[in-house]
């Protein structure tokens, strides 16, 4: 490669690896930012959460049907981890709809500040990881796995063959969001609603579909994330949701507020400097580079890369 | 009977009471236009008839059913369309797609409804696949108000639809809106542009304070001189 | 447990619940007043505790295995002792201006942009204070933490009743915090930080810089919890980053506030001492209640019930309830919540 010759293409890789993880996180966020005006501080919790269904059902349920087993084809993962991310997905999106009616819808209708909206999410973060840790405890979990080698690559590119997956099934669930967004009336009617909420309104649109249809998606997303994560990392941590709203949140302002296509590059960006920058410093500090990120588009871009510099 | 009546509305935001009891009436066919200064409550009038603004009392009828008490969303779907002032387009989405919006309620394939906006404005049609964001201060205003005809509404409520344009824009923009009239659609405004709107105008109504001061004709109103002197600019 | 011992451990009790009203009533200055939405307490509460920490504490000794380069040992240079301990209030002065400069540059960048965006720039800082005091290990000694903090005026009394004297410490700064704040509250500089917060728009409108106030409430904010972070290093005289987690140097503290009354800088401090109270006291009762983890569920679920029942808080804005009484039907809120 031309570019960057001191940059080692392997760390790229992971950070793509990385970056399709958030970038499942930050469309959720983004979306439920743009039409909700909600910055949603539950939504690594939301991952979290989705993690740990599908480790009760990969670990608990499954196996009572007789269903278990690890190590499918070059994965870790066993078949059980592919039934139980649809469900998951399935579970976190009704929870997010169910908080919705429960907490958030309420809290529009009194006319309540963004500010109030976000601290209530807090609470509903904070609820969440105490919940996630009084069932699941706070120990360490993970998958049912077997240890697999790694792809290796021409210019020393080692790629976990879990990575590859997770690259995959991130590529077709954004492919499959930019079909609904692009194509369906629901879909076009989000991205109206994102556009401008009041006009949404007085056009006609039903924004009460808008509103569950929005946290649907991110929920679904948002657990699907969760699990691939915990694949990724092999290991699931009831902190592990609310360590990833960092990068998260940097994606999106990266990305500008409300634009899931943003989110997608913004994810990408932050997930490669992320472990690029491990080459030079302690791995350790990967959120405090996310957050450097964040910090350096506000400074320079502050309606993010593809916004407005006003 | 008359189409739009609003009677003694009671209106704010918060704490603050903007409309002390403001009536105004359309009737089918006519072009009505709201002029008063700066903060008198004319949008304020206007987003509580659509249901943006709550209705604290005093009713408001359309064809003969309260509305005061609908969501926007049911407003329309009644057959009464509104345009804001500003932030009037969905500046992402393309010209077709904000036409396509205007349409969500309707049921029936709209397709032709669409053409029909290409023929009454055919700048839209030019820049049918341009992100709205991108289009001409006067483009906008013409897809705003092509946006809301998408449902053949009866009446269409226009929230100055002349601000921010050009001198000669102006002037279009006023031909279109007695075009639209001349199809049967029943036009309330609010407009800054007093002298120009109320010469097209079957009726006025003049707004002070949030407070009705005068109604009368639109020449009627035109030729008065405390009117003139006060509203119109000497 | 004699009596002795239940009163050494009130005198404990209420030192740290003083220590965290000071961290609620720097939030109120945050929430309360102006609107600022910190979830970055523990940053602040980290800055604040190892700035003074480490400008009293003596110098690293190697055979302790200490790695830290940086003892600032002003607490042994009889210059700053004057008798009184002198170096302790330059200790808490360097912690306010520590916090308060990061306040700055942080709120610059983000304040003049989004409110949201300082909500999530404090979590960045918080998290990136955290990961600095654990990996930079010639800073601050690392996972192993500082513990040879010199305590304030420590040769007067007996180590065991040290807290008898503390506790007179933490009771006057509190108090002169609070007469500060609650002044702040009153000038009209708070008036203007209360109008940002219920109608920004119309007060950018009336001619206020709203970003600059809101910078200065930021600043002054996270000033007061350096100070509490500072009171809280000389109290328990070990810091590993490990203290600060989110649970009990962020989240509680909301909890504190919330229960308070945002607005209300004695609620604040009374809020701080129920939640205080409430969080010392289950953990000895058996089973469940004790358990942290559902402390934490508790702590989510208080937080939600107050934002949908009443978002001033339990107690309330004082000027509120006491505004409340004669006109009782302002609206659905106020007759849901009485």
């Amino acid at each position: 490669m031309g570019f960057l010759p001191f940059v080692k293409l392997g760390l790229v890789a992971n950070g793509i690896i990385f970056g399709s993880v958030i970038a499942l996180g930050a469309i959720g966020l983004t979306l439920v930012y743009g039409i909700l005006k909600l910055g949603n501080f539950a939504h690594g919790d939301y991952m979290a959460f989705g993690a740990y269904v599908a480790f009760y059902i990969v670990d608990g349920l499954l196996p009572r049907a007789g269903i278990e087993g690890a190590g499918l084809g070059p994965f870790t993962f066993g078949f059980p981890v592919l039934i139980a991310l649809p469900l998951s997905a399935i579970v976190v999106a009704l929870g997010a709809i169910a908080l919705d009616l429960l907490i958030y819808r309420r809290l529009r209708q009194r006319g309540a500040s963004t500010a109030i909206l976000m601290m209530a999410s807090l609470g509903v973060a904070i609820a969440i990881r105490g919940l996630v840790q009084l069932i699941w405890s706070g120990d360490t979990q993970h998958y049912p796995r077997e240890s697999r080698q790694v792809y290796h690559l021409p210019m020393d590119v080692r790629i976990p063959p879990d990575g590859l997956f997770v690259a995959i099934v991130a590529v077709i669930l954004v492919a499959g969001v930019y079909m609904l967004l692009t194509y369906t009336k629901i879909g076009k009617a989000m991205r109206a609603t994102s556009d401008n909420p009041s006009l949404a309104l007085v056009t006609g649109i039903n924004t009460k579909h808008v509103v569950w249809w929005t946290w649907g998606i991110g929920g679904a997303l948002a657990a699907i994330a969760g699990v691939l994560l915990a694949v990724v990392q092999a290991q699931l941590l009831p902190i592990m949701g609310w360590k990833f709203l960092i990068p998260l949140f940097a994606a999106v302002i990266l990305g500008g507020i409300g634009n899931p296509y943003g989110a997608l590059i913004g994810a990408l960006v932050v997930g490669v400097s992320m472990e690029v920058s491990t080459q030079w410093i302690n791995p350790s500090y990967k959120p405090a580079v996310a957050f450097a990120i964040m910090i350096g588009v506000l400074l320079a871009r502050p309606h993010g890369i593809f916004g407005d510099s006003q | 009977m008359a189409l739009l009546e609003a009677s003694n509305v009671v209106a704010g935001y918060g704490e603050t009471e903007i409309l002390h009891g403001v009536s105004i009436s359309v009737n089918k066919g006519e072009i009505v236009t709201i002029i008063g200064p700066n903060g008198c409550g004319k949008s304020t009038l206007m987003k509580a008839i659509v249901g943006l603004v709550r209705v604290r009392t005093g009713a408001v009828r359309f064809r003969g059913v309260d509305i005061s008490r609908l969501e926007p969303e049911q407003t329309v779907r009644s057959g009464l369309c509104y345009v804001p002032q500003s932030d009037n387009i969905f500046p992402s989405m393309t010209t077709r797609e904000n036409l396509e919006m205007g349409a969500f309620v309707r049921r029936d394939d709209f397709r032709h409804r669409i053409d029909e906006m290409f023929e009454l404005f055919p700048d839209l049609k030019r820049s049918a696949r341009m992100k709205a964001g991108r289009l001409s201060g006067g483009q906008r205003q013409m897809l705003a108000i092509a946006r809301a005809l998408m449902l053949d509404p009866v009446l269409l409520l226009l929230d100055e639809p002349s601000a921010g344009l050009a001198p000669g824009l102006i002037h279009t923009v006023f031909e279109r809106i007695r075009g639209i009239n001349e199809t049967g659609v029943s036009l309330l405004l609010v407009e800054q542009n007093a002298r120009e709107s109320l010469r097209m105008s079957d009726r006025g109504y003049v707004l002070s304070g949030g407070d009705n001061q005068i109604e009368d004709s639109g020449p009627a109103l035109l030729n008065n001189p405390e009117v003139g002197r006060l509203y119109l600019g000497g | 447990m004699d009596i002795g011992g239940v009163i050494d451990y009130l005198v404990g009790f209420a030192i740290m619940a003083m220590i965290y009203a000071i961290f609620t009533l720097g939030l109120n200055v945050h929430w309360g007043f102006t609107g600022l939405f910190n979830i970055g307490i523990a940053g602040f509460f980290a800055l604040g505790a190892y700035t003074a920490a480490l400008l009293t504490s003596p110098p690293p000794d190697p055979e302790q295995f200490e790695d830290f380069v940086f003892g600032g040992n002003l607490a042994h240079h009889d210059v700053l002792a004057w008798g009184i301990d002198a170096w302790f209030f330059l200790g808490i002065a360097a912690a306010a201006a520590v916090c308060g400069l990061v306040a700055l540059i942080i709120g610059s960048i983000t304040l003049r942009l989004n409110d949201d965006y300082l909500s999530i720039a404090t979590l960045g800082i918080a998290e990136s204070v955290r990961l600095f005091f654990l990996n930079e290990k010639w800073a601050a000694n690392g996972s192993k933490g500082l513990y040879r903090i010199p305590k304030f005026l420590g040769d007067l009394i007996p180590a065991e009743n040290y807290d008898y004297l503390y506790i007179v410490v933490v009771l006057i700064v509190l108090l002169i915090l609070f007469v500060a704040v609650q002044r702040a509250a009153r000038s009209p500089w708070g008036r203007v930080l209360r109008a940002i917060r219920e109608d920004e728009v119309t007060t950018a409108a009336s001619g206020k810089n709203v970003s600059h106030f809101k910078l200065q409430s930021f600043v002054f904010g996270a000033m007061i919890m350096g100070v509490g972070g500072a009171l809280f290093a000389h109290h328990v005289r070990f810091l590993s980053p490990l203290t600060f987690d989110p649970l009990l140097a962020t989240f509680v503290i909301w909890a504190m506030l919330m229960v308070g009354g945002s607005g209300n800088n004695l609620g604040a401090v009374l809020g701080a001492f129920v939640v205080w109270g409430v969080w010392a006291g289950t953990q000895f009762l058996p089973g469940v209640f004790s358990d942290p983890s559902f402390r934490l569920l508790m702590i989510g679920v208080l937080i939600v019930t107050i934002m949908l029942l009443r978002p001033g808080g339990l107690l309330g804005e004082w000027r509120r309830i006491v505004a409340r009484r004669p006109a009782p039907a302002a609206g659905r809120d106020a007759t849901g919540a009485d």
